[in-house]
């Protein structure tokens, strides 16, 4: 069994600092942590490749040679890269960090203003589509929205990497978001290379590389950043609706339980051409079982008139009286705008608890007098006990909604906030102007 | 799996070809690549060393690949712009041979197509963006890399020694298939497979890596 070369200790050309090479066999490039020199890490006098001077040094938050646990395997941190996209003057920087398994190949980490992404090459390529009316690729059965193009180009690199860098050299990117995952592309003249990235709370990121301190925390709103409203919208929907199931259940069972007996019913016609006292008393009906509700129902002829009916819903044994009264009006007819109707020619009353016992109903109508004509009216009244209330069931039902319709208005905010990042909605990488 | 054993014709050591399928093997005393010709070998060249190597996949390793077994008998290096990479040459156990590409640890899993389903067309006319659809699949170029053969280890099925430059055009799919025009020879060959995670060929008898845990 032979073993593979992996690490190597060698020491700079330009500034005789001590190097080392982590990923033997694969690196091409080896950048001094000290003179910050690009050397051909092939070439076994360790050629300069390019040299800056006046560079400003930039500290990686993950120190190279660090080693994680993320996605269940080992990754150690072997190389670091700071890009940068212009977009209207305005230059927008983010970090790459290179993380190297031997038998697992190289991932990516990403960071942008405490933002993170677990990257992995792409063996395959997206097909473009179009899906919400946006520009998007499909990728396994999923749309990625276009989110933005740039240019970008690395302006500081640290480490060794397993191609030949060209520090300067622009890459074209575009990316393309279904949250928490995105694609990238980077297109150069001869290649196109696709990644597949994933959200990384930074928390995730400290824990996985056993970080001092707290990471830095994550400002504004991500392309790729999971809505933290998204899932909660679904959930509050889903706890809403599934109440809403239950109270129409519970409604349907009220209503079933109920006897909605029907314990008088009589007809009645009233005219303001008869004379004397209009009051009248019905014959006595009694209400037998529990204490429940009773309704009154009234179904009357009127023809664009109207008619008052006052009750008294009164105990034979008691006397006590429930009083009641009812406007009932019916207006219909055709104009310019053609037929139109007002009102209607029923009603009804609904009065609550009513203990059991014989009871009568002491009616008295009234109908417009005044303008001299006859009024006439035909009347039924239905007595029945015990009838479903369902008005508590709407209005527990309406309420219900409030929760659900605010968590996703908040989404629907979530959503708009990150896509105004969107090249594709404003023509402007905004990240600048964070929250 | 036979195991002939026959003498390499240059230095006289013992050159088994453990694999039914295999053309031809390196004598591992001289290097000398050694070819069956009827039931003779013949020494048609001779390996130089072969430069350190990351993979951490050698001859012997065995995996599995979509429930069958296989077992690494033999290896082509290729060198190109961004470093070499490895078609490992794997047998199954019922004979089949297949090649386990390791380019930078990431892996692919393919088998010689034979016939081609369709004329190559000829390295002129070969350019990135060039899709086919075959066996319902579309495959489109992605990549044309230019490679240097490098040098070969153990036994692979048919001869392949006098190489030198050697393009080859990567196709890939919207899923993970994988796919590799070798223009090494006329008519070119094709090589059809998929991508694969290194967990999933559940590896064993790999290298040493110092340091890491497979």
């Amino acid at each position: 069994m032979s073993t593979a070369p992996q690490v190597r200790s060698l020491n700079c050309t330009n500034c005789g600092a001590p190097l080392t090479i982590r990923a033997g066999g694969h690196t091409l490039t080896v950048v001094c942590a000290r003179c910050l020199t690009l050397l051909d890490a092939r070439d076994p006098a360790l050629g300069v490749l390019q040299t800056f001077q006046d560079r400003q040094k930039v500290e990686p938050l993950i120190p190279l040679g660090t080693r994680g646990e993320l996605r269940g395997a080992t990754w150690e941190v072997i190389g670091f890269q700071v890009r940068r996209i212009v977009v209207e003057c305005v230059p927008y920087d983010w970090s790459e960090y290179l993380l190297y398994n031997p038998f697992k190949g190289f991932r990516y980490l990403t960071e942008y203003n405490g933002h993170w992404n677990f990257v992995a090459t792409l063996r395959a390529l997206p097909e473009e589509t179009v899906a919400r009316g946006r520009r998007a690729v499909r990728y396994l059965g999923r749309a990625y929205a276009q989110f933005q193009s740039a240019s970008a180009r690395t302006i500081f690199v640290l480490g060794e990497f397993p191609w030949q860098f060209r520090v300067g050299e622009a890459v074209y990117v575009s990316d393309y978001i279904a949250p928490p995952q995105a694609l990238s592309v980077e297109r150069t003249h001869n290649e196109e290379a696709w990644s597949l990235g994933e959200y990384l709370p930074g928390g995730e990121v400290w824990k996985a590389f056993k970080l001092p301190g707290a990471c830095p925390p994550a400002r504004g709103i991500y392309s790729n950043q999971p809505s933290p409203h998204g899932s909660n919208a679904r959930s509050v929907w889903a706890v809403c609706l599934a109440l809403v199931v239950m109270l129409a259940a519970m409604m349907f069972l009220f209503s079933v339980g109920t006897l909605q007996e029907e314990v008088f019913q009589s007809s009645y016609t009233f005219s303001t051409a008869s004379k004397g006292e209009t009051s009248f008393v019905t014959p006595v009906f009694e209400l037998k079982g529990r204490m429940s509700n009773v309704e009154v129902k009234v179904d009357t002829d009127l023809e664009n008139d109207w008619a008052y009916l006052s009750f008294t819903l009164i105990n034979e044994q008691s006397g006590q009286g429930f009083d009641f009264g009812r406007e009932i009006g019916y207006y219909h007819g055709v104009d310019s705008d053609g037929s139109w109707s007002e009102g209607g020619r029923d009603d009804r009353v609904l009065v609550p608890s009513v203990p059991p016992g014989r009871y009568y109903l002491r009616v008295e109508p009234d109908m417009n007098d005044e303008d001299g004509r006859a009024h006439s009216v035909r009347y039924q009244v239905k007595v029945r006990r015990d009838v479903p209330y369902n008005l508590f069931f709407w209005i527990a039902g309406l309420l219900l909604l409030v929760p659900p319709i605010f968590v996703s208005l908040r989404a629907a905010g979530f959503e708009k906030a990150r896509w105004e990042e969107s090249s594709y909605v404003t023509e402007m990488r905004s990240g600048g102007e964070d929250e | 799996m036979s195991q002939p054993v026959a003498n390499c014709p240059n230095c006289g050591a013992a050159v088994r070809f453990r694999f039914s399928s295999a053309v031809q093997s390196v004598c591992e005393y001289c290097r000398s690549i050694v070819v069956r010709r009827d039931v003779n070998l013949e020494r048609v060249g001779e390996v130089s060393d072969l430069p350190p190597d990351p993979s951490p996949i050698q001859i012997t390793t065995e995996g599995i690949y979509r429930n069958r077994p296989f077992v690494v008998a033999g290896r082509i290096l290729y060198e190109y712009e961004q470093g070499g990479w490895n078609e490992w040459h794997i047998v199954f156990s019922d004979g089949k041979s297949g090649w386990l590409s390791d380019a930078m640890a990431e892996y692919a899993v393919t088998f010689g197509i034979i016939p081609t389903p369709e004329p190559l067309p000829p390295v002129e006319k070969i350019h990135r963006g060039r899709r086919f659809r075959w066996y319902g699949a579309d495959y489109q170029v992605t990549v044309l890399t230019p490679a240097r053969y490098r040098g070969v280890e153990g036994e692979l099925p048919f001869e392949y020694w006098n190489k030198q430059q050697v393009l080859f055009a990567d196709l890939r799919t919207s899923d993970a298939r994988f796919g590799t025009i070798d223009y090494s020879e006329r008519p070119a060959l094709l090589f059809l497979g998929e991508s694969v995670e290194f967990e999933a060929l559940r590896l064993k008898n790999l290298r040493r890596v110092e340091g890491w845990d497979a």
